[in-house]
């Protein structure tokens, strides 16, 4: 355990800060609200506040303990975000030792790449190696029915639960001249993240009228949406001293992580309709599975990376 | 009946490996004694069912196993001393075709006798009617035994229970699991009914199996 970066202890106080404000909140509404069909609204908001704490904890447990810490956590979390995937879609039996590969071999070696800094090979093990083993081991498993479709499936569960969820302990590879290599970079991707998807729920719940997508996604409307995008982004740019972006640029990247989070949201959803299921999972209270949670930090975390790589990386 | 010390450890382990999620449709989890029997698609069957069940059910409830693949080294310790398997001859030569009671050198009064008195007046049993493992496409006709459980002892109350993706996880013929989320639904209590016939009884079990798979 090293000592920890004072602006690090600033942002997580300040996540609970929000927590403690949050579970008031959600109590003085269980007390006031009355109506039976808003009350079970209000039961799903204080689930869903619990698991925040826990989650919270966790991750700032992590946090204190370091890169280890992160990787454990992410890679827990990408075998857990495989599993929902994989259990969704239609699996046969021939695919089972490249499942057996993807889950025990890939995604320990992808979180591995990360600890010992290997960027080269952290970049490109899925969407190259695995992009080609996967259907090459299923080949040789001799089953052709649907080939394709299962090849794609295993690719995709891959790309997106372990690869792109991998990007987000990968910040803490980028060496950042004047700033170093600091877990608050991916305390401030997970914030805004986190933070876009739990406005947009809330703007949502209290104005939203006008949908989005109502057959991919039928609780995403425009007033959250933009009320969500909008105050995310400003919350992003009020804790620009935490980055190494000027206020301008922690407005932009905040922007561009909102709506890649957007994105990641609406994608996931509408695999699940496609599948005819409400949730990946039942992990989370009140969330649904670790996929229903992180859909959003698949898509904005590469994308986040790769900028803070090209623009400000050593 | 206290449950072995390593009881909760390994069903905490077998619900976290197949990330069992449990439903009771129409019926609870109670100790008293019942035959719990399931589709059967994979080995870890009986030990996510038994790991599902409530400690104090679970302390009471002993797996049906077969003998020839649960009488060896680690897996014995396991299945006497952990799980208290009943463990039963099977058919030697493992032939589908035959009924596992009905093969010559082994008399099938001897397996259920067997399993009657390891229940004694207390305890339940998990039972694969099935007689053997299957791809779990299709949940394969019963076996006998269970119609022959419950002639011998009237008013054995039966509990139907469907097992999802377990041939996922650890399908027939491989050594390794794959961490798929499995569900298990246990449906309402049934028994044998007043003259009911052999084959109609093990159809109408087989059928409240089957319904819980799509619910």
């Amino acid at each position: 355990m090293k000592n920890l970066d004072p602006q690090l202890v600033w942002a997580f106080s300040g996540v609970l800060g929000l927590l403690t404000l949050s579970t008031l909140i959600g109590l003085a509404l269980k007390l006031a609200v009355k109506k039976p069909e808003a009350q079970s609204t209000i039961r799903n908001l204080n689930a869903r506040i619990g698991a925040w704490w826990v989650m919270s904890g966790i991750f700032g447990l992590t946090l204190v303990i370091g890169q280890i810490g992160s990787l454990i956590l992410f890679g827990v979390m990408s075998l857990l975000a495989l599993r929902e995937f994989v259990t969704l879609l239609p699996t046969r039996r021939a695919d089972h030792r490249t499942l057996f590969w993807s889950f025990f071999i890939f995604t320990p070696l992808q979180y591995f790449l990360i600890g010992i800094h290997w960027y080269g090979m952290f970049a490109i093990l899925v969407p190259v190696y695995a992009f080609l083993f996967v259907p090459t081991r299923l080949a040789i498993a001799g089953d052709t029915e649907s080939f394709l479709e299962r090849a794609s499936t295993i690719q995709w569960g891959l790309m997106v639960c372990v690869y792109c969820l991998s990007y987000t302990p990968a910040l803490l590879m980028l060496n950042i001249p004047g700033y170093g290599r600091s877990a608050k970079l991916m305390l401030y991707l997970v914030l805004v993240d986190q933070l876009s998807d739990v406005l947009q729920y809330v703007w949502g719940k209290l104005l939203g009228k006008h949908k989005i997508a109502p057959l991919v996604s039928p609780n995403k409307t425009w007033e959250g949406f933009v009320g969500g995008v909008l105050t995310a982004t400003l919350i992003g740019t009020a804790l620009w001293w935490m980055t190494p972006f000027t206020p301008r640029v922690a407005a932009l990247v905040s922007l561009t992580i909102t709506l890649m989070g957007f994105a990641g949201g609406l994608t996931m959803s509408a695999i699940k309709r496609d599948r005819g299921v409400k949730d990946y999972g039942t992990l989370i209270k009140g969330h649904g599975g670790i996929l229903d949670r992180m859909d959003s930090m698949c898509f904005a975390a590469p994308i986040f990376f790769h900028i803070v790589r090209y623009f400000y990386a050593r | 009946m206290r449950a072995h010390p390593l009881a909760g450890m390994i069903a905490a382990a077998a619900r976290l490996i197949s990330g069992v999620q449990v439903r009771w449709v129409d019926s609870e989890p109670d100790s008293r004694q019942a035959v719990y029997f399931a589709n059967h698609s994979s080995h870890l069957d009986f030990v996510v069912l038994w790991s599902s069940l409530p400690p104090e059910v679970r302390c009471v409830t002993r797996p049906v196993a077969a003998q020839d693949y649960w009488n060896r080294g680690l897996r014995r310790t396991l299945a006497v001393n952990v799980f208290r398997a009943v463990l039963v001859a099977r058919h030697p030569g493992k032939n589908e075709a035959h009924d596992a009671f009905s093969d010559p050198t082994l008399d099938p009064r001897l397996a259920i006798e067997h399993m009657l008195e390891a229940m004694g007046d207390a305890d339940s049993l998990i039972l694969f009617p099935e007689g053997t493992r299957g791809t779990g496409e299709e949940v394969a006709a019963f076996k006998s035994g269970l119609y022959y459980l419950c002639q011998q002892r009237p008013g054995l109350r039966m509990i139907p229970a469907y097992l999802h993706n377990l041939n996922r996880i650890l399908p027939k013929g491989e050594f390794l699991p794959v961490p798929f989320i499995s569900r298990l639904t246990f449906g309402p209590a049934m028994g044998l009914e007043a003259g009911e016939e052999k084959r109609a009884f093990l159809a109408r079990a087989r059928g409240a199996i089957c319904r819980l798979k799509d619910i």
